[in-house]
This record gives C-alpha cells, sequence and structure tokens, in this order.
C-alpha cells in the first residue's frame, strides 16, 4: 500500500508539472470522491492496527501533497493569465481624450469679471445703470450744459432731443450719488456708444469700467494708491503707474493715467510703441459741481472716480489687433480664451 | 494747434531744450504734445546759387548746361532740362550728393555725355506750393529775386527759412487760450521757469486827421451774443504777397499763405488766440456794421462759395443791407479781400461760444475760428489782437492805418477772484506744499495773488473754484510728485447683488455646459425683425429708434436678441466652425408708451446650437439645468405652434408653475433658417432673465435619504405618436398618488409593427414610501389605478 500511495504522489505531481495539466481534472482524479487516493484511504480498513496509523499518516501527507501542489499551481497559472490580460489589455495612451464639451466666456467677459474681481477685494460694490439714458445724467449732472465744446469729443447718439446712448458709464455715477450717501465706492461696468465707424480700433458700442469713491476727506493721493493697487493686480506686481494732467468736465483736478508697460517692464516694445508706458484710464477728483448736482456737500465731502475701457485693455493684454474680432464671435476666436 | 518753436521763440527762450524734453515736460504740465516734426530735416546739400553762363547742350535740343557759383571758388556745371532759366537768375542748387524731400538723393552723373553735379530745384522738390512762393511757377525751377544775392551760396534751409520745429498740441476744450502762440508761450514760460516777454503792439496810426469814425459806424443789436466788437479802418491798402517770414511762420502752423492783409488776420490769430477778419470797405453799404441776429431764411454766400440759409438763432456781421460775415465762422464772398481792396476794416470780436458752435455745426462748416470761438474767448483780447494786426500792416507795409479804434464792449464782466486756501489743496491732493510756493505758480499763470485772494486773468475761465486752482499747482508741481496713499475711510462691503451673483451663476454653468459667450450689438437693423419672421403687428417690432445712427443696420435698439444669436450662427457656419454652441446674456430694450421715458431694459438670456447630436432635446437638456440649478421645480415645456421664428411642430414655451412664460425654445423654422443660410436643425432659445431669478428657489433645505427600499413598475404601451409624454406622465403621477417617487421615461419605439401614427413607450414608474417598506399588495394597487387611469383618460391599453 505503501508503494501504491508513493506511486499516487509521484504521478499526480508528473501530471501536475506537464504543461497546460488540468487542475480540476488531477484533483477528481485523485481526490475526488471515486479518485485513486480516496479509493486507498477506502481500503485502509483491511490492514493491520499497526500499519494502520503510519499508512493514515502517510496517505494524508499525499493528500495535503497532491493538494498543495494544486493551488500552487493554481495560483501560477492565475497569476498567468492575469499577465496575459494585462498586456492584451495595453492602450495607446497617446490617441486624443474625449473630453466633455468645455464652453467659454468671452474674453470682454473674463477682463471685466476679473477687473470686477479686483475692485470687489477693495470694498467696491457693482452699480448698474441704463444705457439709453438722459442727457441730463450723461451730461448735464456731469458739468457738461448743452453746446459744451467737451460734447464733440464724443459723438453721441440721440433716441430724441433729451434721450441718448450713453456716451460713457459716467452717468451712473450720477445714479448712484442721487440715491446713496456716503461712503460711496462702487464701480459700473457696462456698454456705451459713441458714434464712431467700424475700424479696427474703433467701435460704436464698447465697454467701460467707471469707478466712484465719495466720503469725507477722500484726496488725489487715495486715487493714486487705489489706481496702483488695481494696476498691479491687474497687469502684475511690477507695475508702475503715471499721471499725466488732462482734462474732463465732471472731474478736476483730471488726469489721464499711464501703466507701465507690461509686456517690456517699460523699455519700449511693439505694444507700447517704444514709449514703455500704455495709456489705460482716465481718473480725477470728483468736480464739485457734480457733487452739488447731486445734493452731497462738497465743503464736506469729496471723492474721485476713474473709467477704463475694457476693450482696450483686453486688447492690450490678448494682443488682439483688431476691435472688430471682439463682436464677430467666431469661434475660433473665441475658443482661444 | 501746431505751434512753432520759431515763433515760439518770440515770447520765451527755450531754445537750448531739445524737442523731446520740451515735448515731454509740456505733456507733464498738461499741455499733451501729439508729436513733432522738424521742417528741413528732409532737405541736405541744397545751396543758393547764381547761373554764370548758360550753353546748350550739343546732344540734346532740350537740355541746357548751367554754370553756377554756389559760393565755392569754382564754378559748378549742372545740365538741366528746365526752360525757364537764364544767366544771372538765382536758384535753388542740389549739390551732388545732396538729399531733397521724399527720400530723393541727389548724385552727380552724366547726362548724356555732360557731367552734371547736381540739380536745380523746383518749388515742388522742395515740397513748397506757389502759395509758399507766390510767383514761382510749378513746372519750372524756383527764380528766387535779388533779394537773395547776398546769400550765394547759403543753406537754401537758411535762406529760405525753411528750419523750425513744429509741435503738434493736443488742446483740452477747457483752455481756448492755449490755442495761440502766446497762450503756449505762457505755458512754456511757467513749465520752464523761463521769462515771459509779450510786447505790447505799438500802432502809429498815419496821423492825417483824419478818424475812423469817419469811415464807419458799428452797431451791436444782440449784445447778448456779442459781448464786444472792435474794429480799425487801413486805407491806401497795397495787396501783395506777405513777406517771406510771415509766409514760413503761417506754412509752419499749417495754414496757407494767401496775401498781406488776409495773413496779418491768420497770423493774429494764431498769436494771439483772437479770431479776426477783414472786410473790403468798398462793400460794405452804408458804411455801416451791425452785430445782428440773422432774419428767417436769410440767404448767404460764405467766401468758399457756399451758399447758406440762416436763422434767427444765428449771428450775422451786416452792413446797412446785407450780412457779410456768418460771425465767428466764416466771413461773406460779397465783402472778401481781393487784389483790388483798397479800403479794409479789421474785426476783432467776441461772439458768444454755444452760439457759433451751434450755428457752425448747423451750416456744417467748423472752421479754426469757431473751432476756437465755441470754446469761449477772452473778451479782454480783442484790443491787443487788432493792434497787432495794425502794427503788421505798417510792418508790411500793406497800408495806412486810420487813426482811432471802434471798441464796443456791452457785456464786460468782473474777474473771477478766489480764494488761495493753501491747506484745503493740500488736504485734497495729498502734498505739502508751501502757500507762497503756490502763489508763485498762480503769478507765473498770470493770476494775480494779493492777500489771500486770486483775481484769475480773464482769458483763464475755467479757474472758478478751489479744485481749480488745485490742478493748476499740481500740475506745475508735478501729478507724480503726488504720494500714494490708502484710504482713510469706513469700510465698505465689497460683494455682488444678489442679482449679479445669479447672473455669475448662469454664466458658469453655461460654459460648463460647453456654451461659449457671445458679445453682440444692441442696435440692428429694423430688417432684422422681417429675417426672424416676426409677424407685421407684432409688439417686438416697436423699437427704440436712434434718431442719427451710422447705417440702418445699427439704426433700432432690439427688442429681442434672437437675430443676432442667428446672425453670429451663420456667421459661424460660413466660416465652416462645426458643433456650434452659443449664448448671450443680452440686454433687450422694450419702448416706454410714452416716449418721452427710457424704455425697459431687460435681460434676455439667448442659446444658440448646432452640430453634431444637436436636437430639441439637448438643448432642453441645457435649459433644463439651467432651471434646476436656479432652484426652479415645477417648470413644464408646453408645445408652442405659433411662434414664427421657430418649427411649429418643434418649439416650446417654458411654463414656470407660477404660470409665468420663463421663454421659448425650439428649432429654428425652415423658412427662417434659409434667410440666414442655416441648416435645418438649427437650434435657438430665448429665456427671460427676469423671471428665471424671481422664480430662483431660496436656500437648499437637505431632505433625508430614503430608509425603506423602492419598488419599481414598468408600464410599456403603444399610443398615438401626438400623445405627448409629458401628458402621460401627468396623469401617471396623478393616479400612482403619494408613493409616486419618479415617473421615467426609458424607452420610445416607432416601427412598422407599431403602426404607422403610433409609437410604442416604456415608462418606469418608482414608488416608495418613507416610512416603510411598500408591501407587494400596495405596489400592485398602484400600479391598477395608474393602469385604470391610462385606460379610462387616454384610452391606452397596456401591451402583453
Amino acid at each position: 500500500m505503501r508503494e501504491t500511495l508513493e506511486r499516487i504522489r509521484s504521478t499526480a505531481m508528473e501530471q501536475l508539472a506537464a504543461p497546460n495539466a488540468d487542475l480540476e481534472q488531477i484533483r477528481i482524479q485523485y481526490l475526488g470522491k471515486k479518485g485513486e487516493l480516496t479509493a486507498v484511504l477506502r481500503g485502509m480498513g483491511k490492514l493491520s492496527a499497526e500499519e494502520r496509523p503510519v499508512i493514515g499518516q502517510l496517505a494524508n501527507e499525499v493528500r495535503a501533497d497532491i493538494e498543495a501542489a494544486i493551488t500552487a499551481q493554481a495560483e501560477k497559472n492565475a497569476a498567468a493569465a492575469l499577465e496575459k490580460k494585462l498586456v492584451d489589455e495595453r492602450i495607446d495612451v497617446t490617441m486624443p481624450g474625449v473630453a466633455p464639451a468645455r464652453g467659454r466666456r468671452h474674453p470682454l467677459a473674463i477682463i471685466q469679471h476679473e477687473m470686477e474681481e479686483i475692485f470687489i477685494g477693495m470694498g467696491f460694490q457693482i452699480a448698474e445703470g441704463p444705457e439709453v439714458e438722459y442727457d441730463y445724467y450723461n451730461f448735464q449732472a456731469l458739468n457738461i450744459p448743452e453746446n459744451h465744446p467737451a460734447r464733440d469729443t464724443q459723438d453721441t447718439f440721440y433716441i430724441t432731443e433729451n434721450i441718448l446712448l450713453r456716451s460713457q458709464t459716467s452717468p451712473v455715477q450720477v445714479h448712484v450719488m442721487e440715491e446713496q450717501r456716503p461712503p460711496i465706492r462702487i464701480i459700473s461696468p457696462g456698454r456705451v456708444y459713441r458714434s464712431d465707424a467700424m475700424d479696427a480700433t474703433h467701435s460704436p458700442l464698447f465697454h467701460q469700467l467707471e469707478g466712484l469713491v465719495v466720503d469725507r476727506g477722500i484726496t488725489m493721493g487715495d486715487l493714486k494708491g487705489m489706481l496702483e493697487l488695481a494696476a498691479k493686480q491687474m497687469f502684475g506686481e511690477q507695475t508702475r503707474i503715471r499721471f499725466r494732467p488732462h482734462h474732463f468736465p465732471f472731474t478736476e483736478p483730471s488726469a489721464e493715467v499711464d501703466v507701465s508697460c507690461f509686456a517690456c517692464g517699460g523699455k519700449g516694445c511693439r505694444l507700447c510703441k517704444g514709449e514703455g508706458w500704455i495709456e489705460i484710464l482716465g481718473a480725477g477728483m470728483v468736480h464739485p459741481n457734480v457733487l452739488r448736482n447731486c445734493n452731497i456737500d462738497p465743503e464736506e465731502y469729496s471723492g474721485f472716480a476713474f473709467g477704463m475701457g475694457i476693450e482696450r485693455i483686453t486688447m492690450l493684454k490678448y494682443h488682439i489687433d483688431d476691435i472688430r474680432h471682439l463682436y464677430e464671435n467666431d469661434v475660433r476666436f473665441l475658443s482661444q480664451f | 494747434m501746431n505751434l512753432s518753436r520759431n515763433w515760439l521763440a518770440d515770447f520765451v527762450d527755450v531754445s537750448d531744450i531739445e524737442n523731446k524734453a520740451y515735448c515731454d515736460r509740456m505733456t507733464d504740465t498738461g499741455s499733451k504734445v501729439e508729436g513733432f516734426e522738424v521742417l528741413g530735416e528732409d532737405i541736405e546739400n541744397v545751396l543758393v546759387g547764381r547761373i554764370t553762363s548758360i550753353t546748350p547742350h550739343e546732344n540734346s535740343d532740350h537740355l541746357q548746361i548751367c554754370m553756377l557759383n554756389v559760393g565755392g571758388a569754382e564754378d559748378v556745371q549742372i545740365v538741366t532740362g528746365a526752360q525757364n532759366v537764364f544767366e544771372g537768375a538765382i536758384v535753388p542748387v542740389a549739390l551732388a550728393p545732396a538729399k531733397l524731400p521724399g527720400d530723393v538723393v541727389i548724385k552727380a552723373g552724366k547726362l548724356r555725355g555732360v557731367a552734371s553735379n547736381g540739380m536745380l530745384c523746383s518749388i515742388g522738390e522742395l515740397n513748397l506750393t506757389t502759395h509758399d512762393m507766390p510767383g514761382a511757377i510749378e513746372d519750372g525751377i524756383l527764380i528766387l529775386d535779388e533779394s537773395f544775392a547776398d546769400k550765394i551760396g547759403m543753406d537754401i534751409r537758411e535762406a529760405l527759412m525753411l528750419s523750425d520745429s513744429v509741435v503738434e498740441f493736443e488742446i483740452t476744450s477747457n483752455r481756448p487760450d492755449c490755442l495761440s502762440v502766446i497762450g503756449l508761450a505762457r505755458e512754456t514760460a511757467v513749465s520752464f521757469d523761463r521769462d515771459l516777454r509779450i510786447p505790447t503792439p505799438a500802432v502809429k496810426g498815419v496821423q492825417d486827421g483824419d478818424t475812423v469814425t469817419n469811415h464807419i459806424t458799428v452797431a451791436i443789436d444782440a449784445p447778448e451774443l456779442c459781448s464786444r466788437y472792435t474794429a480799425r479802418v487801413v486805407k491806401n491798402v497795397k495787396i501783395a504777397p506777405s513777406p517771406l517770414w510771415l509766409r514760413m511762420r503761417l506754412r509752419a502752423s499749417g495754414v496757407r499763405p494767401i496775401n498781406n492783409i488776409v495773413d496779418i488776420t491768420n497770423y493774429v490769430m494764431l498769436e494771439y488766440g483772437q479770431p479776426m477778419h477783414a472786410f473790403d470797405y468798398a462793400c460794405l453799404d452804408g458804411s455801416a456794421i451791425r452785430v445782428r441776429r440773422a432774419a428767417a431764411g436769410e440767404q448767404f454766400m460764405s467766401l468758399d462759395d457756399q451758399p447758406h440759409t440762416l436763422d434767427e438763432t444765428m449771428l450775422v456781421i451786416a452792413d446797412a443791407n446785407k450780412a457779410v460775415a456768418l460771425a465767428g465762422v466764416m466771413g461773406g464772398a460779397n465783402s472778401e479781400i481781393t487784389e483790388k481792396t483798397a479800403t479794409v476794416v479789421f474785426e476783432s470780436a467776441n461772439f458768444m461760444g454755444s452760439s457759433v458752435r451751434v450755428t457752425a455745426k448747423k451750416q456744417g462748416m467748423r472752421t479754426e475760428s469757431s473751432a476756437r470761438f465755441e470754446k469761449g474767448l477772452d473778451p479782454e483780447n480783442t484790443l491787443p489782437a487788432i493792434q497787432r494786426a495794425c502794427e503788421l500792416v505798417e510792418l508790411l507795409g500793406a497800408g495806412d492805418v486810420v487813426d482811432g479804434i471802434i471798441d464796443l464792449y456791452p457785456g464786460k464782466t468782473e474777474p473771477t477772484v478766489l480764494p488761495l486756501e493753501p491747506e484745503k489743496i493740500n488736504y485734497f491732493l495729498g502734498v505739502k506744499l508751501d502757500g507762497d510756493y503756490m502763489a508763485d505758480i498762480l503769478r507765473r499763470l498770470d493770476c494775480k495773488v494779493e492777500g489771500g485772494m486770486i483775481t484769475v486773468p480773464s482769458f483763464r475761465a475755467d479757474l472758478a473754484c478751489m479744485a481749480d486752482i488745485a490742478e493748476e499747482i499740481i500740475r506745475i508741481y508735478g501729478y507724480n510728485t503726488i504720494e500714494s496713499t490708502s484710504i482713510n475711510a469706513g469700510i465698505t462691503q465689497g460683494c455682488r447683488t444678489p442679482e449679479q451673483a445669479y447672473t455669475e451663476e448662469l454664466h458658469n454653468a453655461l460654459v460648463g455646459m460647453g456654451l461659449y459667450q457671445i458679445e453682440t450689438f444692441s442696435f440692428i437693423s429694423p430688417k432684422f425683425y422681417d429675417r426672424i419672421a416676426l409677424p407685421a403687428d407684432s409688439p417686438l417690432r416697436r423699437s427704440v429708434v436712434i434718431s442719427n445712427p451710422l447705417g440702418e443696420d445699427t439704426s433700432v435698439m432690439r427688442t429681442t436678441a434672437l437675430p443676432s444669436m442667428l446672425d453670429v450662427l451663420a456667421r459661424n457656419k460660413n466660416f465652416a466652425n462645426e458643433n456650434v454652441a452659443l449664448y448671450e446674456m443680452a440686454t433687450v430694450y422694450i419702448p416706454d408708451e410714452d416716449a418721452a421715458k427710457l424704455p425697459d431694459e431687460r435681460k434676455q438670456l439667448t442659446l444658440g446650437m448646432y452640430g453634431d447630436g444637436v436636437d430639441f432635446y439637448r438643448l432642453k437638456g441645457v435649459c433644463e439645468n439651467l432651471l434646476d440649478l436656479s432652484g426652479i421645480r415645477g417648470a413644464r415645456d408646453v408645445a408652442c405652434g405659433d411662434d414664427p421664428t421657430c418649427h411649429p411642430g418643434r418649439c416650446a414655451k417654458i411654463m414656470l408653475a407660477d404660470g409665468s412664460c420663463a421663454g421659448i425654445l425650439g428649432e429654428v423654422h425652415p423658412t427662417v433658417a434659409r434667410t440666414y443660410d442655416l441648416d435645418n436643425g438649427t437650434l435657438i432659445a430665448a429665456l427671460d432673465f427676469a423671471v428665471l431669478f424671481a422664480n430662483r428657489g431660496g436656500l437648499v433645505e437637505y431632505k433625508p435619504l430614503p430608509k425603506f427600499p423602492a419598488s419599481t413598475r414598468d408600464f410599456s404601451f403603444v399610443c398615438a405618436e401626438a400623445l405627448e409624454v409629458g401628458h402621460i406622465e401627468e396623469i401617471m403621477a396623478k393616479a400612482g398618488g403619494r408613493l409616486v417617487e419618479d415617473i421615467r421615461l426609458f424607452d420610445i419605439y416607432r416601427g412598422p409593427q407599431i403602426g404607422e401614427g403610433n409609437k410604442s413607450v416604456s415608462i418606469r414608474v418608482t414608488l416608495r414610501a418613507a416610512d416603510r417598506t411598500l408591501t407587494v399588495e400596495e405596489c400592485d394597487k398602484a400600479a391598477a389605478k395608474i393602469i385604470a387611469a391610462l385606460d379610462r383618460e387616454l384610452g391606452i391599453k397596456l401591451r402583453g
């Protein structure tokens, strides 16, 4: 019987070692209910009392060995199968991705939003006003009486004698000051209209962003400080600003404000036309007449205002050479931002 | 304003300052410089020469060989084709190598075998005109007169006074005083801390016992439009060209020389900023000048031979019978200075700015004169200006100045006096300047400062309050010396309003769903309403109309942004862009019944898309997402067969629970698509922002997750194609009662076995109770109710 057991062990092992061995078939052949080893164990009753434990132990050993060998081979097979599966499942990772559609904000909106965030961070609220506006708000309240030559610089679309398309966002200042008492700290972005034929640098419709601060003790130094801060956030930490005297009827003193060229840092380049500076906005201390028109006492309060063209800043920042791109809405253009 | 630096040097010496530095400093102190031009720079090695001999060219019948004395030891040989040269003529000689305007280079060479060492120049070749050089011809060599005899060998730029620098200023409308050489000289002097010398014009007068009143009377009938009128008479006038120096100054300033009298009026306007006019005395009927309003319909021919019809708002200068000038704008053809003029009346007057502006605008003739008057000129300036004109008459020998001045001044006003408040100014500007320093700057600007009070000069009407004075001081001291400070004031909350925040949410959602934002014009053509097939009686056709549009395409304010969206879709299709999905947060302008009131400006969100996989349901999904993020529940899409822009079978109104309509979505009507050259299957939507905003949900309130399992029941049936799934779902929901958690269409099928005009619909109903697991009996009961309702209400029998 011992020999039978040893033979079973060795043939089982042989079978298991063969390539593509059918593990289940081997298990059934030796360990199954009708298996060879099971048959041996059944014949144990015929053995003597002395032999029984010895052969029993051997039989158990053989059984354990075969079981272990089957398990080991099964694991090996599984590992090999996995290996093969992984190799077979290899994909070409350089093929293009399948992206969900991604939309875009319009470049003007991106810049406007950026500026809004900057000023909101400095305690500003966003004020809105009508685009179809009374002459009073667009001109008269802003210290530009009828037949004032300053009206020439803003060729205006009229609806009726007293109603026009606002030529600037400044009328919102007046609305705010009429409705709100200082402290006032608002920006007002929006569409404005001027009777300029469309070309590479002009559009009869464009966007401005206006700012207004009114409180006790507001100084021109404060105006400079605030614009400097905003410019640094908009164009980078290195940005400097420069004031040039100018004239706006609704501010006094008035200034045109340049920022150091953000493309060359002020050395002079194509963007800044070699000047090192780029004109970016107009600003000044709110004219006492404007405060008075809104029932704010200029003896008690002072303020500053500033305004900039969103198209201009957008075009400078993205190096856009033709304003018409902004209103053509070609997705090949829009998809770049 | 073009400023000749040669001219400027008459009043202030800044000859040591380079053009660039001059321009930069002037800009810094408030006189903005647009640029500068160095005149004569483009001419090199052109000398004054005298022709000593002329011999014919052997090999040519039109060339001549000239020998020229150009100041050197030896004469120079030049071959010329010009026929107007003669021995002894003084001519400009471009001595090779030489440079002429237009980047012309003159080199030595041979002309038909004869050496030529340069070229004789015409006026054109020196960039001069017959106005600059009266008597010269255009198609020949410039022959200079014998006054140049002592200038042989001299650089032509010096001989013809061509060298100058011209600075172009952009003068703001508040500073008409700077539209003059003297005004800019004053700014120059204060900017560079130099002395300013403005001589008082000295007129000798003819002193023959004659006086101006023997010749003319002046009356101002409309003093409200003419605050001052000053006149002088010049007799024995000899009309002639002005001298070279005067012509060259006018040329540098961009004004064409005409003759001595006209040139003097222009010269004085440029120098003093006071527009002048000269009348031919012989043309003044009744030897009288009346400053009066025009009669309605009065006819007037301006000296540029343009006819004008006038009205009573306009001021004219008239004689006893007729208008001879449109005050402050242009003189009349009927009293123009001509070669024959023997006696001249000079006018130096002050007209009301706004009146001149309106008149010039109405007549469409903005002139150098009206551009100055409209900004409001200094009435004190009329007298010095007319004196300067008469001084020039005497200097030029252009006539005899009759003694006496007519000077009517009904509008004389007191000068403005303001307090000098250094403390306030320092506080306002954020600087610390000494009061004496401020006073010093103001004095250099011709203010009188005494006892803390500032008397403003008459030419500075723009100085009227403390802020104005502050600007004067800081612009000279330097804007950029102001130190940046932080606002020292109460805290303010920076934030967006709920409406603005909601707008941002919509933008983010739309971009997240793959749509591109567009920006289109708010004004459109009224024809656009036709293109979207709006019926003739549609209230949307009533738009805010621009009275002075650039063109029809931008002539009305849109009442709907759909045409703009369709336009952009069409443009993108035309550019062969595939798969386009766009949105615009547009404003539309709904006019008020009362035209004197402002229109209602409403936000309209338009959507548009075409391309792969784009159909009604894709766009509907976008709209549903927007409603969902807005917390708007219970919205229903209702088929809309009567929208003119959309396909009648593929269009829906979005109806909200409260019955309001949030907008419309649908496929573009094939007819409309054709007018835009769009493919069928292009989708558009227009949502009313205000309705969305008003109906948006409040704060989200969390609902506990279900503790008990759900059961589902699937219903499949065949029904008529026309029956709407939405309607079926409504009936099922109602019949199923409170246990219904969700109703979802999961399959729809059409095919021959279903039958023409039918569809097979499969709907899954999810049933759940919050407090228990539903029993099979409960679920079956609900399902039975649903089946009964389908049968009862719609005649639907379940399949299988």
